[in-house]
């Protein structure tokens, strides 16, 4: 650390290390111990459930639930809602979001407030009637329901607003006086600026899209179109027998799998991400 | 079209002003599209349906005025899945905000170790609901736990911690914990990178214990976050619902019922969706006063 600390401190920092490292091993502990139930047989999971080395060792739990396909299927959900979502949300927050940094238009400054206003409005103040209306139109248990009340959240559009803003007027001078399009200037210079900010926003939804529950819970009711977070809930109940507790627990691994695998890869613009939609 | 951008060409004003706006509501279009069909719209149809009936089952759908807000008044479940939000965002929110500050404070820094723990305690947020309540359910389990070995180790018997009404709530507050350190933490990461140096190297000068620079330096200038954090965390635990429910089903004896829970019985199971709707903005009414401290405390933080 430094040089003018006195050796207490020095130990002092060391010991702090060690309690902390110690944490985060107790911390992943439950996820290792889930992933290794998973790979043993369920004959030995009735005799015990201790231990966090794989052994018996066997992929059957995977191979069974490849074959039965249910969970493949959700998993398939999952993505085609995901991306949709994502990349819907990133179309409507970008484009609104350069309106509002931009361009100048009559009532900006009160559709502003009434967008930010909407903030303020939760999933559950608006789930009932959404299900009125999406029954009324007929469109449950379809991806574009599950997708589709997500992509109204204001945060996108605030996010991409504050991004806007922050890029410097000239790099936009210099194609106006060329008489460029706005639509041109947006596409050909702010969006390849914006690929930081875009990527955040998306993992954001993608991530939020991905552990859903409460609305594809009572949207999705037919087993065929639950995403994998319902379709998990959906087999929980089999958990009090232990007979099949290695494939369920196979299942909670591989419906992870993406999600982990996408903040191991991208893990710096989620963080970044969380001091960005505090406003900072 | 601003000002700034072209002061000197003197083309027809108003008519490239209005090709400005025609501009601009093409951007705006599909966000005012969704936002007004599916949240606004929503809202108040939402509002609407609290003054009706609404009973699906019977078919139902007349006025019937304040009846639905009356009837809650003395329903004893509403009652009790109130008190059990209330009591379980008691819980939850003062100890996330302590542990995710801990846990800041511990990970922040250089170095490849406190890089991977950082990714540890962040890790567990980005799995969902039904995978955390899932691993939890088995770590509490009594018979084959996590928990179990180590109570008998320290010579108590295991309890079924999610069949006691004692247990269960806070068997749930610990989940919610596990699951959802990650952001605040993040939060308050970020708070701590922005402290200037020059502080500390000040406190180092007089030899200041690592105690008094903690109140002295580090929490008054983290503040604001501090409180942003509380209050997104009451607003995001306020709408609990899918840990009890997968966990415990809102039981034993109620004792775990949440809020949003009797809402999707009561509309769902049920069928009395105007009943539900009332409930949703008694919910809603009671995350708005939070949420609007929480976009106050944002433009707080714009100024600065």
């Amino acid at each position: 650390m430094n040089a003018t600390r006195s050796g207490w401190a020095l130990w002092g920092d060391r010991l702090l290390l060690a309690i902390t490292v110690l944490v985060a091993i107790l911390w992943f502990l439950p996820v290792l111990w889930v992933v290794t139930m998973s790979l043993k047989p369920n004959s030995e999971l009735m005799r015990s459930t201790w231990g966090f080395i794989p052994y018996p060792f066997t992929l059957q739990n995977y191979a069974d639930l490849v074959r039965l396909a249910t969970v493949p299927r959700w998993l398939t959900n999952s993505l085609i809602v995901a991306v949709g979502m994502t990349i819907l949300v990133l179309v409507v927050s970008s484009l609104a979001g350069y309106a509002f940094a931009r361009l100048q238009f009559p009532f900006k400054r009160t559709i502003f407030v009434l967008m930010i206003a909407g903030l303020m409005i939760p999933e559950q103040a608006v789930f009932l009637p959404l299900h009125q209306m999406f029954a009324d139109w007929g469109i449950h248990n379809t991806h574009a329901a599950l997708m589709l009340p997500r992509v109204a959240v204001p945060i996108g559009v605030f996010l991409m607003m504050q991004f806007f803003r922050a890029v410097p007027r000239e790099l936009e001078e210099a194609a106006e006086l060329d008489h460029a399009s706005r639509f041109t200037i947006f596409w050909k210079i702010m969006l390849p600026l914006s690929v930081p900010a875009l990527t955040t926003l998306g993992l954001f939804t993608f991530i939020h899209a991905w552990n859903d529950f409460l609305w594809p819970l009572v949207s999705a009711t037919n087993a065929n179109m639950y995403t994998v977070t319902v379709g998990l809930a959906s087999i929980q109940g089999n958990f009090a027998q232990t007979q099949g507790l290695g494939s369920i627990m196979a299942s909670a691994v591989f419906a992870s799998l993406p999600i982990v695998l996408l903040f191991l890869i991208f893990q710096r613009f989620i963080v970044a991400g969380v001091a960005m939609s505090a406003g900072k | 079209m601003t000002a700034a951008a072209r002061p000197a060409t003197r083309s027809p004003r108003g008519r490239s002003r209005s090709r400005g706006w025609l501009t601009a509501l093409l951007f705006l279009a599909p966000f005012l599209a969704v936002y007004l069909v599916l949240l606004v719209y929503p809202l108040f149809l939402g509002i609407w349906i609290s003054f009706r009936d609404w009973d699906l089952m019977a078919g139902d759908y007349g006025p019937v005025g304040l009846l639905n807000y009356q009837d809650l008044w003395t329903d004893p479940v509403f009652w009790r899945s109130t008190r059990n939000t209330l009591y379980f965002a008691l819980l939850t929110v003062p100890s996330m905000t302590i542990i995710a500050m801990l846990l800041a404070l511990a990970v922040q820094g250089p170095g490849r170790i406190r890089a991977i723990c950082r990714s540890v305690f962040f890790l567990s947020s980005v799995f969902s609901v039904t995978v955390v309540t899932l691993v939890w359910q088995m770590v509490l389990a009594p018979d084959r736990g996590l928990i179990a070995p180590i109570v008998q180790f320290l010579g108590f018997t295991p309890v079924n911690y999610l069949g006691s009404t004692t247990w269960a709530m806070p068997a749930i507050v610990v989940t919610t914990l596990w699951w959802g350190v990650g952001l605040p933490m993040a939060l308050f990461l970020a708070a701590l990178g922005s402290i200037p140096k020059e502080l500390y190297e000040a406190a180092e000068l007089d030899h200041a214990s690592r105690w008094s620079v903690f109140w002295r330096i580090t929490l008054p200038s983290i503040r604001h976050t501090v409180i942003l954090v509380i209050v997104l965390q009451i607003v995001a635990q306020f709408q609990i619902f899918g840990q009890p429910f997968l966990m415990t089903q809102g039981g034993p004896a109620n004792s775990t019922r949440s809020l949003v829970q009797y809402i999707y019985e009561t509309s769902f199971r049920d069928w009395l969706v105007g009943y539900g709707a009332a409930m949703a903005m008694v919910l809603f009414g009671m995350m708005l006063v939070f949420s609007m401290l929480q976009l106050w405390l944002g433009r707080q933080g714009d100024d600065r």
